[in-house]
């Protein structure tokens, strides 16, 4: 026979079962008992202590985007659980898996609006993959099992765990299940369908101009390799979504880096003018495709997704292949032939000649901006060496177009609910998962702020995470848009800052400030040099916008270029 | 636009209906009707539905339907033959004057009094909606009271295996664009 265990003893031990080893989180009332048994069985897990909830859930995200395994966070009843919310709803709207657990009121009180309830499984309902209250310990062991594997399996998601407080202090003869019995989750990890796969290779031998639309399916897939293989045997253009940067080398010839609202130029010219597309992982959304109906008009579209509820859901598609991507590009390898497209490729090549010549760092200038430190810090990192987490903002397009990412999972960003704030709690997860990697967050004066309370986790965990603010003084990106489309009125976009330096330096944490241009190498070296955290404040020229930019309402081919110097 | 009748089986499990209901909600899906109870499984609830819509609207909302992880099974009945029926018991004013000729009407609809006072009548209906719809648009003229409708349920015509539909309601996806 089993021996009786507490709810608190069972969650640590499923834990445990699940190869958990670390968790993020905050105590309160509700979830108390579970706290008070890690510490009392010293259970080998190691609970990373947050500042704010909310810090918790991007944690985990960024330690499961780092690692691929599953992240944890912990909080309790009440505001505890809510505070989790952005975090959970930045997860699910870009696949992450996450396992939140959070304490409830005692059964008794449940729905007498008793001190700190909160309709938990209400509130994530509609921003999670799935959530459970439990209100028996009898479910606990089950549930425990599901999250995980519901987290993990298929198209990942947050799963929140909503306990009740006695249930925690209940004992129950514990055995971990071996299997869960969901009569309605089939996660759909076969073959995709042969004749749709046959179709879709059959499209891309006809093609004149075929491109690859690469999304963050194929990192999950673990298909880069595939990816790779099938875009250098028949000579394919590999263009990626935000999210999928890091699933092809951006240093690839064939690389035509990636599109959309801020995507580089000569990309989106060539999703607009292929008679044949693959996306593969990508969900094709409003920011990749500019306004639907005018996305991609001349191409015969084969969108491979796992899931059947991405298929035509924006975009009208030719050929829907159902299906794990590495599974999908294992059955399209053998049928695509070999194939040059050498008329393609060169128009490609002329559209980014044009591109360059624009770029704003073939302008003569002496001020500081972004895009430059962003080539630096590329340069510094042994040409894009490091895992970078960037923050929600005009840095971070400018991080996604000049930091050239070749490695798999080495930008971690909120592309789908563009969560302020995401950066640095997600690279302090990154950075947990991740030891030895070398963590960079970029983050603008604005959304720093909203989370740089977690600079004293930074510390308490002795993290050697690097930080670059890059600091305009303004709400940026949302400044951009009242440049452009509100006639330069800047109404609450001009930000009051603290001084950065001496706030990092409040937490132990060594910073500069950097204002000239000539100074961005060193301060980089600077901070890689340092055994612990750097924060390096860039002070950076106030009124530089990010370019191309597709309005809203316009399609990729309307992009509005950056004016020319004289204008 | 088109009018879909749907059936999603689901595991009767606290909050099932609210993930449902909130699924339609946020996705901004158009639901005239539904109606839910058990099914002959015991564990599983049946619903059925009546949503409008475009092609691409009806592939949602049972594609995300099916993404739920109590929703076992979803299954669009328009283009097969089903039997369709709802209910509905409509109180109307019947005094003297018109009594014979509101038990004529519904007498036609195959409809039952199943409620008599002085000044009122309960009739009893069940039907597919149509039918329904035209016994309600009559008696509008004699003045209805108080009226309730159950909502659509549906069942496929002949033997078919539900068990192996079950498995594989993951709705087929029509090509776009050829
Ligand atoms: C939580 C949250 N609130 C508001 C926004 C809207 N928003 C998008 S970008 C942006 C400005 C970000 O400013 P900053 O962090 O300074 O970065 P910058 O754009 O200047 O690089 C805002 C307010 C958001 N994305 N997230």
């Amino acid at each position: 026979m089993s021996e009786k265990k507490t709810g608190g003893q069972i969650i640590w031990e499923s834990l445990m079962r699940e190869g958990v080893e670390v968790v993020f989180g905050l105590p309160g009332g509700a979830i108390l008992p579970a706290y008070d048994d890690l510490a009392k069985y010293e259970y080998p897990i190691h609970h990373v202590l947050v500042t704010h909830e909310q810090g918790a859930s991007h944690m985990a995200d960024g330690y499961a985007r780092a690692t691929g395994r599953v992240g944890v966070c912990m909080a309790t009843s009440g505001p505890g659980a809510t505070n989790l919310i952005t975090g959970l709803a930045t997860a699910n709207m870009d696949s992450v898996p996450i396992v939140a657990i959070t304490g409830q009121v005692p059964t008794s009180l449940l729905g007498r609006d008793g001190f700190q309830e909160a309709d938990v499984q209400g509130v994530s309902l509609p921003v999670t993959k799935h959530n459970y209250l439990i209100t028996d310990i009898r479910e606990l062991p089950d549930a425990l099992k599901e999250a995980f594997y519901i987290a993990s399996t298929g198209r990942p998601g947050p799963v929140v765990i909503d306990i009740c407080k006695d249930v925690l202090q209940a004992s129950l003869e514990f055995e971990y299940p071996e299997t869960v019995n969901l009569p309605g989750y089939h996660p759909n990890q076969n073959a995709p369908d042969p004749h749709s796969v046959a179709r879709a290779a059959r499209l891309l031998n006809e093609a004149e101009r075929p491109l690859i639309v690469s999304g963050q399916g194929v990192s999950i897939a673990k298909a880069e390799q595939e990816l790779r293989q099938l875009a250098e045997k028949a000579q394919i253009p590999v263009a990626t979504s935000l999210l999928g940067i890091g699933t092809f080398p951006s240093t690839h010839p064939l690389s035509i880096s990636w599109g959309g609202m801020h995507g580089e130029a000569y990309c989106n010219y060539a999703l607009q003018e292929c008679d044949v597309m693959l996306a593969i992982g990508a969900r094709l959304d409003d920011r990749l495709t500019g306004v639907f109906d005018t996305f991609a008009p001349k191409a015969r579209i084969i969108h491979v997704d796992l899931d059947p509820a991405e298929m035509g859901k924006n975009i009208t598609i030719d050929t829907p292949v159902v299906g794990d991507a590495l599974l999908a590009l294992r059955g399209l390898l053998p049928q695509v032939e070999a194939n040059e497209h050498p008329a393609w490729l060169a128009q490609i090549d002329e559209w980014k000649q044009e591109t360059s010549d624009r770029d704003i760092l073939a302008q003569e200038t002496d001020e500081l901006i972004a895009p430059y430190i962003m080539q630096q810090l590329w340069h510094a990192t042994d040409e894009g060496d490091a895992t970078v987490v960037s923050d929600v903002g005009q840095h971070q397009m400018w991080e996604a177009q000049y930091y050239h990412h070749t490695k798999r999972r080495s930008l971690l960003t909120s592309g789908g609910l563009g969560t302020m704030g995401y950066g640095l709690p997600a690279a302090i997860g990154a950075q947990m998962g991740l030891s030895e990697e070398e963590i960079w967050v970029v983050a603008g004066d604005g959304g720093f702020q909203m989370t740089m309370v977690e600079l004293s986790t930074v510390v308490q965990e002795r993290l050697p995470i690097k930080i670059a603010i890059i600091n305009n003084g303004f709400l940026g990106m949302v400044r951009q848009w009242q440049d452009v489309f509100y006639n330069k009125r800047h109404s609450g976009t001009p930000l009051f800052n603290p001084d950065f330096v001496k706030l990092a330096e409040a937490y132990g944490i060594p910073a500069r400030a950097v204002t000239h241009k000539d100074d961005v190498y060193a301060a980089i070296k600077e901070a890689q040099a340092a055994d612990g955290p750097f924060l390096l404040d860039f002070q950076v020229e106030e009124f530089t916008n990010v370019y191309p930019m597709v309005a809203p309402g316009k399609s990729n081919a309307d992009m509005i270029r950056r004016p020319s110097p004289a204008e | 636009m088109n009018k879909h009748t749907m059936i999603a089986w689901m595991e009767d499990k606290p909050g099932v209906l609210n993930r449902v209901a909130g699924l339609f909600r946020r996705r901004n899906f158009n639901i005239e009707s539904l109606a839910v109870g058990h099914s002959e499984t015991s564990g599983i609830s049946r619903m059925t539905f009546v949503a409008t819509g475009d092609d691409r609207e009806m592939r949602q909302v049972q594609t995300q339907l099916y993404k739920l992880i109590n929703v076992t099974a979803v299954q669009d009945v328009t283009d097969v033959p089903t039997v369709s029926r709802e209910l509905a018991l409509i109180k109307v004013k019947a005094k003297n004057g018109n009594r014979s000729e509101v038990m004529q009407i519904v007498d036609i609809f195959r409809g039952r009094i199943v409620d008599v006072d002085m000044e009122t009548l309960i009739i009893q209906i069940v039907g597919p909606e149509e039918r329904v719809e035209s016994l309600i648009n009559l008696l509008d003229q004699f003045g209805i009271v108080e009226m309730v409708r159950t909502g659509t349920v549906a069942m496929v015509r002949g033997a078919h295996d539900r068990a192996a539909q079950q498995k594989t309601a993951v709705p087929a996806y029509e090509n776009g664009n050829q």
